[in-house]
């Protein structure tokens, strides 16, 4: 249970997806500009996430693994998230319409988000079991969604900050995140004192 | 004739290094821009590994451009960059395990790289071999341009060397103390706000009115298909100026991506 929260705080926290791993960079500068798209990609995001990761690890650990063909994991891990994200939309519509309201306009849009593919293979790489992977998908898209929604509050101030012509837009908008990021290194030691 | 065609497959391949820079100009690619340029050697060899993936998918899907049905036209270049990826992370395996270990997870990643699937989108799919190669030869060139120098700003203040080399006076000790931060992530945020600023004022300077300026992807993606795949680039430059117009955004790109995906319902009605 400790290690299970350990893997949850580090992925939200210490190893931010975003802040300090920069995966899923192009939703992060491009939704973040107010709270509700924020918070509806954000909630895509993790819901993808885990789902991507309850179907790639068993396909990894019983299709790829048992007959070496671990070499092949980038091109079917790709081809799974496409046809899960237009799978689950299928689905949401017939079934959920209210969800799919909700997150619908989101999901043709991560598709190729480098955080889905990237959880994907790091659950892979750090050779986690199935419970873990899914704990750590669950974090990383907590972490995401948690910087989009701190992001969106600095972003709605800075957008009526006096900046120099050059800097309008995104320039600034990079600058912030660096200010953000250097934020979030005071979890650094969180965990290690948290938990021991 | 012949000469005609060299003069415009030598701009196929300026067109890349400055004035449509993948990543200074068009925004692209930008999370392995921000994540593997602590070196220059990481910057080169990341530049290098697309460039690779860039070349090859540029070639094959421009010599299957009349076989490729439309409508499943983006999981087919998917799965071609995928296999050009699996490719060049299998010759980093063997033959730079020291370089492959450092960029990590960023090689299977350069198949969800915008730059790669903008310029089969945008490019590729649209002309002959020739020009194809010449566009990915100097889109590879303009990120590895971009990467190699954001990673010898990051690696000289942050860590007083260049490609591993001490530079006198800005080691611990010298004139000046290397920054740490510089190498660490948000010195990646940092540098890359500052040269996209510059490239803005720079262009601005030479007069380039032609530049893409209203939406973040704009040159490489028209609004649609390859990069709002990679979720949420063309919200534009500035952004879009209130609500309704974001919903509106979303709206419009969700609907153009149903289309693409051979999605026949009329799922845009609906939400309007």
């Amino acid at each position: 249970m400790k290690e299970m929260l350990i893997i949850l705080f580090s992925a939200i926290l210490v190893d931010n997806f975003v802040l300090s791993k920069f995966l899923g960079i192009c939703p992060f500068l491009g939704v973040s500009k107010n709270l509700k798209t924020a918070m509806g990609m954000s909630m895509a995001v993790i819901f993808v996430m885990v789902l991507a990761t309850a179907i790639t690890w068993p396909v990894f650990y019983l299709l790829l693994a048992p007959y070496d063909l671990g070499y092949l994991q980038t091109i079917i891990f790709i081809l799974v998230i496409a046809a899960l994200v237009q799978l689950i939309e299928t689905f949401l519509k017939k079934t959920l319409p209210p969800l799919y309201q909700a997150l619908g306009i989101y999901l043709p849009l991560i598709t190729t988000n480098c955080a889905i593919l990237g959880v994907a293979i790091l659950n892979i790489d750090q050779t986690y079991g199935f419970g873990e992977s899914m704990i750590n998908s669950l974090g990383a898209g907590l972490g995401f969604m948690l910087a989009l929604f701190l992001f969106s509050g600095v972003r709605s101030k800075v957008d009526h900050a006096d900046v120099p012509r050059f800097f309008k837009g995104l320039p600034i908008t990079l600058v912030s995140a660096a200010l953000v990021s250097i934020a979030f290194f005071g979890f650094k030691g969180l965990i290690e004192n948290l938990f021991s | 004739m012949a000469a005609k065609k060299t003069v415009s497959l030598g701009k196929e391949i300026s067109k890349g290094l400055i004035l449509e820079n993948p990543v200074l100009r068009l925004i692209l690619g930008t999370c392995p821009m921000l994540a593997v340029t602590t070196s220059v050697k990481n910057g080169l060899g990341m530049g290098i590994a697309a460039t690779f993936v860039l070349l090859g998918s540029n070639l094959v899907i421009s010599l299957l451009r009349r076989v490729i049905p439309d409508k499943v036209r983006i999981p087919a270049f998917i799965t071609v960059i995928a296999g050009f990826v699996t490719i060049i992370q299998l010759l980093m395996e063997s033959f730079v395990p020291a370089l492959n270990e450092s960029l990590g997870i960023f090689i299977p990643l350069i198949t969800v790289n915008c730059i790669i699937l903008a310029r089969a989108e945008m490019f590729a799919s649209k002309h002959a071999v020739l020009p194809s190669l010449a566009d990915g030869l100097g889109m590879g060139a303009g990120y590895t341009a971009s990467l190699i120098l954001m990673g010898a700003i990051r690696e000289i203040i942050g860590n007083g060397t260049f490609f591993d080399l001490g530079i006198p006076g800005l080691q611990a000790g010298g004139y000046i103390e290397p920054m740490l931060i510089m190498i660490l992530p948000p010195g990646g945020f940092f540098v890359f706000g500052i040269l996209i600023a510059l490239a803005n004022k720079l262009s601005e300077k030479a007069g380039k009115q032609d530049q893409p300026d209203d939406t973040i992807c704009a040159g490489a993606i028209s609004d649609q298909t390859a990069c709002l795949l990679c979720g949420g680039c063309s919200f534009g430059r500035s952004g879009p100026q209130n609500q309704l117009q974001t919903d509106e955004g979303v709206r419009r790109m969700a609907k153009s991506s149903a289309a693409e995906s051979g999605d026949e319902s009329p799922r845009g009605g609906e939400n309007a």
